[in-house]
Formats: C-alpha cells, structure tokens, sequence
C-alpha cells in the first residue's frame, strides 16, 4: 500500500478514476470484447476451442438463461432441456426447409419458437408454485423427447432419429471452422447477454424480483403478476432455444431427442446453483464448473502418471467422487455460489485501491 | 489480507489448470508407437457391459504387444479416456487424441458409441480421421463415397432383419411357407429400436410374412400392454429389439403371458448374459442374434487365456466375464484394429500409420477365411472385405444363440444376408444424405 502512494503521488484522482464503477465496468467490458474476439481466437487451439471453451460458453448461456426465470424471477424449471431441444429442431427446420434464411433471422425464429412453447409450459405458473410448478415442467422433458422420438418429420426421417449439422454459414463466411463456431457463439452470447441485462435493469426486471421476493407486495402495488410470469417463461425460453441451436449445431454437430434429456435439465440446474442464483456471469463460472471439472481431473491422473500405477476402472470412479465432493463442498461453503467469491475478490480489490 | 491469499490461490489454481491442460504429459515419448485411444465408459449406467469389452480389447492388443512383439515391430500404446457413454466427453476424448499422443500416431478412432459416432461424423470429414464403430455404426455409411472417413463395420440392423427372417424361414421350412406367419418385433421406442420397421416392411411385403411393430418406450420396465397386445395378435415369432433392462423385462413378461422363449430372438443388443441371466428360468430356450459369439474354445481366446489371464495380465477383475459375448466383442473389435494395421503397414512400410493412412487401410481391409484361421478366429468371425463402395463389409453374417439357462449354445452357423438386397435403398439414403449437406461423392479411381 505504501509503495503505491509512493510511486503514485496524486492518489486522488487515479483512484477515483479507477474506483468509478461505470469506468471500471466500461474497461471490463472493453477487455472481455478483445479477449473473446482477438485474443482467443488468435491462441486457442482447436482442442481449447472444440472441447472447452465452446461447451463452456454455450452452458453459461444456458445457466443465464435459467437464471433469469428461476434467480430473478423466483420461478423453477426442470424443463430447460425441453426447450433447447424445440430450439435445435426449429433451427433445424427452418434451415431445411426455407435455406434462403440467413443464420441470425433463423436462430431468432427457433429462439420465437421456443419461447412460444416456453409460455404454454409456463401457464401451470399462474395457478401453482414451487415443487409443485417444478413437477409440472416436467411434462414440457418428456413431452418433447416423445414428440421427437415419435414423429421422424421433426428429423427429416432420418433414419437414427438424429439431426446433423447444416452448414453454418453468415452472409458467405464459413463458420464451419473450431474458429468460426466459437467466434458464432460468442457473438451470440455477447448479444445476448446486453440483452439479459437490459432486462435485468429494466421495469420488467424489478418486477421479476418484487415478485420473487414477495408476491403478494408485487400485485398490491399494481405489478401485472399473471402476464410478467409468463413473460419470464417466454424470455428464457427464447434464451435456451438458442442455447439449444448452438449447443447442437455449434458445440455437438449433432441432435436428437435424447442429447436434451433430463440429465441436460438437471446440468443447467446445477450451474445456477453452483455459480449463483440472480447473477449474469456466475453462470460461466458454474459452468467451467460443471464442464471442466472432471476434464481436469483426468488431465490431472495423466499428468501424475497414476493411471500406470492402479487400476484403472477405480481410477475412474474416483475421480467422479471427486467431483460429486467438491460440488457438495462448494454448496456448503458458499451457498450463494461462485460468484459470490468473485464478488467478494472485486469488491475487496476496490477497498484496497481506494485506500 | 486473507481475501488477497484466496486471490493468489485462485489465480494459482487457474494457472495449475491451464498448465495441466495445455501439456498434460511430460511422460516418456512414444514416438514410433501407434496409439489406440480407447473410448471408455468405466462409469455411467452401461459401465457392466463396457468393462468385459474393454477387457477384451485390452487383452488382445497387450497379446500383441507382448506375445507378439508389435504389429510387425510396432507397438501399439492404449490410452485410455473416460466419456461415460456421454456425447460431450467423447469430443473432448477425440479432441485430445485426434492428433496423436507424445509422438504416438493416430491411424483410427473406435467412438464406441453410437450417438458419438454420429456426432464425429463431420468434425472427422473436416480433420480426416477415421471413425470405425464395428457393430453400431450409421447404416447409410455404408456408402464410403459419401462417408469417406465412416467405418459402420461388421453389422447394421437392416441385415439383422434379413437373417432374422431366414431364420424363421429355415424353422418353418422354407421362405415360400412364411406366407401368413406373423413376426411380431417389439422394439425399443429410439432411432435404434426404429431403424428396423423400414426393412421388416420391405421383407414382409416380398415374403408375405405378417409384419407386426410393437414400440416400448424407454427403458421399458413395464411391458404387460406390450406383451398382451402379441398374445392377441397372435404371434408366431417376436423379435426383440431391446437395450438394457429392457431385455429381461420382455422375457419374464413373456413368460407370464405364456409366450414360448425359444420363439423370441434377441436383437445382438439383447443377447448378452446379462440380458438372459436376470431373466432367471424364464431365459431358458431364449435365443438372440450374435454377432460377436460368447465361448471361450476359439482358438485365439484360448491362446489369450493362457498368454494374458492366467499369467496375472488381464484387464478383467471378474474372470467369470472371460469368453463372454462383450469380451469376445471387445477382441473382434482389437482384431479389426490391428489387422488395419497390418493392411496398411503392406502399403506404407512397418511403421506407425497416419489417419490418411489409415483410412486407406481400412478402406482395403480384407480378412479372409484363410487370415481368419490364421488368427486362430475361427467362428469367431466371418470374413471382412471392405472397399470404397462398401464401409461396412461385402458379406454381413451372424449366429443365433440360444440360452440354455447358464450360458450360451451356439445354434446356428453364419447365416449371411443378401447384400443386394437393401443396396440401392442404402445408397439412394446416402445420397440424399449427401444433397442435404452439398457433399459431392468422392469417385472409386480418386483412391
């Protein structure tokens, strides 16, 4: 601390420059733009790119997503896979049978899509709440991997029931490349997440939270609970739609009714719960989490050379109660999630520079 | 000062992280070796049948590399990576090992999943690896003008439905007495379970065999409505398409509804001693499809019993899994592996094979009676010949077994199926395949 105030004589207004929050936010956002679209596309390799980054970001999205109906609007879903997977085969679709739409009117149509079916799955919200709203979700799960199981349309008959890939194109480019998917999803997690916190700050926002934190309050001061409900629904709904899109054709190069099954609900569950409820950018890091986690810790066994040593199906099962541990610690020790350190480590970086 | 610790720990994790994952070994190098990068699914709910499999293949390449010193010098390096039977895991395992491992080269990539597979399909067209899934691979790459860098090898459920109904031909005494039979297939209600309907129809149709479809939605625990729904109809024959519980669930069923077993043949997905073990008594005289024949009398499993399990080398922690069908399945499949090799190292040298390379070979692979004895596989395998028209293999056989309450008997020989018979379907779907995503056919000289 002294060394600072000895190198930097005029303290004052460098610190108050540095501390202004909306500098300090404008600077962040600055940087975080030349990382993903100059830096990282530039030293990624294509394993980084492939199998990490891009699963990563995608899953975030997805965590956002659910973070907006169940953190800011107090709503649960375990239905989040259902409408990724409306997403996906809109997408598909629409691409397969109108090719002359571009890439960004399509994801934005299989976003509508899915936020139409969002407000149908979403109407069991104005009646019942909690749980009980949880296990009518459920339906939108199981609906869907039926509905796509059973009618091999939705697949254009293929004979597996999978859809692949089409070729992602905008206006030309070719963004078939590790290269080109990362730079299509993280256009559009950057897009989208102006748009989450556009929201999040707006009236629609607010009244999400009046809402989440007390219904009653909420419609006695004049918030139209019934209609912002289903606007939550609607909005995240349109949010995984897209999730789904490039979670299949960007991340996966492939879909069908099981890639979104309830083990992909739970996943996007647990990055909420893990990065934060109520937070934007926790959800990446509950997603690093949930996605990186276990990668690691087979890097970690094959750096240490112990694969050699033991057994290797023991190996294995360990490392998942590694994992299964850490989650549990994690949720024990932060309950309010991983963002909650980041928050912590900022806003202590900030005492330390205004000092 | 203690939130300053948490940072530098943090910011120390972050770089552990980054450095455990951008160079994970400094272990010895291998250049020189060939790699096999071994899809795994240790854990998850299909780890009791990847574990005998796993074993299997283990346990002949270890035979090769030990008994054998190499393919032809060349030794081949296992590299095991867990996917959990997850498709995200499995693009992380072939992103890490695409390109080779501390100097050891890639020549093919064995997905061991189906989902996986399709889900390679493109990212292998774009890096030129060739993904080999024997068994369960997409008919539709059959076609190797399309799908250059598919191996679908050894089956597909279209030829399933052929020797299927030879079978029931043979028992009725002949095709021309299949008029008015009625073949009822209870399938498990996925693109797998599905993929059968389509040929069943056609055969039906040229035979005049009553074709009944029965789905069971996953994972099919309760299948009274199914099995009443056979009992009125009146069904002479089920084929039973099922995965996982399924299996057992339907042979005890059937046995409650007074369904004779030794008239329901398993699928080769529902022909393994754990889909007729559970099933208890019910089993008895329960047959199924095999591709992959369970016994330990071949001459090469004998050979791996005293080479590799009885001096202590075995993958297998169970022994009672040895000679069982998914570790015969996990040596057939080794043994694909490395008789590419050996195709390949004839044309390139005796040297460690790229993918190119390996492509090519798979492309030309040609195991014959003749190597079939040789490798001391003798009705083990039928023989393999691949080209570039046809991925899979020119001739698709299989074996019916039956359970005789312990084990299996073999009942049947090879029944092959009539590869013209579904050849211009197969190649008019690839081709649709291939107008969909503005692929353009490679051409047989370009090779």
């Amino acid at each position: 601390m002294t060394t600072l105030q000895d190198t930097v004589p005029e303290t004052g207004p460098t610190a108050s420059i540095v501390t202004n929050p909306a500098v300090l936010r404008l600077a962040l956002v600055l940087t975080s733009i030349v990382v993903a679209f100059g830096v990282v596309p530039a030293i990624a390799t294509d394993y980084w790119l492939s199998s990490i980054i891009i699963p990563t970001i995608v899953m975030g999205l997805a965590g956002i997503s659910l973070n907006l109906l169940q953190g800011y609007a107090g709503l649960v879903s375990l239905g989040s896979a259902a409408f990724m997977s409306v997403g996906v085969f809109s997408a598909y679709n629409l691409i397969l049978r109108a090719p002359a739409l571009p890439l960004p009117v399509v994801l934005v149509l299989a976003g509508l899509t899915a936020a139409g079916v969002g407000i149908f799955f979403g109407l069991p919200a104005l009646r019942i709440k909690g749980f009980y709203l949880g296990a009518s979700t459920l339906g939108a799960q199981f609906f869907f991997q039926w509905l796509f199981t059973n009618y091999p349309w939705f697949s254009n008959n293929s004979q597996s029931l999978t859809i692949s890939a089409p070729r992602l194109e905008f206006f030309g480019y070719d963004l078939q490349s590790p290269v080109g998917r990362y730079l299509l999803v993280v256009t559009v997690t950057a897009l989208l997440i102006g748009f989450a916190f556009l929201v999040v700050k707006s009236r629609l926002g607010r009244e999400w939270m009046a809402i989440r934190d007390m219904e009653t309050a909420a419609s006695v001061l004049g918030v139209r609970v019934a209609s912002r409900k289903l606007q939550a629904y609607a909005i995240s709904s349109f949010f995984l739609g897209i999730t789904g899109v490039l979670w299949g054709f960007a991340y996966l190069g492939t879909a069908d009714a099981h890639t979104y099954n309830l083990d992909k609900s739970f996943q996007v569950l647990f990055i909420v719960l893990i990065g934060g409820t109520a937070t934007i950018f926790g959800n990446f890091l509950g997603a690093a989490f949930i996605v990186l986690t276990p990668i690691l810790l087979d890097h970690l066994v094959l750096s240490a050379n112990i694969a050699y040593l033991s057994d290797q199906g023991a190996i294995t099962n360990l490392q998942r109660v590694i994992f299964g541990a850490i989650i549990i610690f994690i949720l024990i020790k932060e309950p309010d999630g991983l963002s909650a350190w980041t928050r912590r480590g900022a806003e202590a970086l900030r005492a330390r520079l205004k000092t | 000062m203690s939130m300053l610790s948490k940072t530098i720990a943090l910011a120390t994790g972050a770089l552990i992280v980054a450095a455990t994952l951008n160079a994970p070994v400094q272990a010895q190098d291998a250049t020189g070796q060939q790699l096999y990068p071994l899809f795994t699914y240790r854990t998850g709910p299909y780890a009791p049948s990847f574990i005998p499999f796993g074993a299997g293949n283990i346990d002949y390449l270890r035979y090769v590399n030990e008994v054998e010193g190499g393919v032809n010098g060349v030794k081949i390096l296992v590299q095991e990576c867990e996917t959990a039977y997850t498709i995200e895991r499995g693009i992380e395992c072939y992103e890490r090992y695409k390109n080779g491992f501390n100097g050891a080269l890639t020549a093919a990539v064995y997905p061991h999943s189906s989902g996986l597979d399709v889900a390679l399909t493109d990212k292998a067209r774009a890096d030129k690896i060739p993904i080999v899934s024997p068994g369960g691979g997409q008919n539709i790459a059959t076609d190797g003008r399309v799908f250059p860098y598919q191996f679908p090898l050894i089956f597909d459920y279209w030829s399933e439905a052929q020797i299927i109904v030879d079978y029931i031909a043979q028992q009725v005494g002949g095709y021309e007495k299949l008029k008015g039979v009625k073949i009822a297939t209870l399938y498990h209600d996925s693109g797998y379970g599905r993929d059968t309907i389509e040929p069943l129809g056609i055969l039906s149709k040229k035979y005049g065999f009553e074709d009944i479809q029965i789905p069971v939605p996953h994972p099919g625990e309760q299948q009274q409505a199914q099995w009443q729904q056979i009992r009125r109809a009146g069904a002479d024959w089920v084929f039973l398409r099922g995965w996982g519980v399924m299996t057992p669930v339907a042979i005890k069923t059937a046995a409650r509804v007074g369904f004779p077993a030794d008239r329901i043949i398993g699928d080769i997905w529902s022909g393994s001693e754990d889909d007729a073990r559970p099933a208890g008594v019910a089993a008895k005289g329960y047959l199924a499809v095999s591709v992959f024949p369970p016994g330990t009398d071949y001459g090469i499993i004998k050979t791996l019993k005293e080479k590799i399990v009885d001096q202590g080398k075995s993958d297998l922690k169970d022994n009672s899994k040895f000679g069982t069908v998914y570790y015969n399945y996990g040596v057939i499949e080794a043994i694909t592996f490395v008789e590419a090799l050996r195709t390949g190292q004839q044309k390139f040298g005796n040297r460690p094979l790229t993918a190119e390379e390996g492509q090519w070979a798979l492309e030309n692979l040609n195991i014959d009676q003749k190597r079939i004895i040789e490798l001391g596989a003798e009705g083990l395998i039928s023989p393999l010949k691949t080209t570039i028209d046809n991925h899979k293999g020119e001739t698709i056989a299989a074996k019916i077994i039956q359970w005789n309450g312990e084990s299996w008997n073999t009942r049947t020989d090879w029944i092959k199926a009539d590869s013209t018979l579904f050849a211009d379907v197969i190649k008019a779907k690839a081709a649709a395949y291939a107008a969909e995503k503005g692929i353009t056919p490679r051409e047989a000289a370009s090779n």
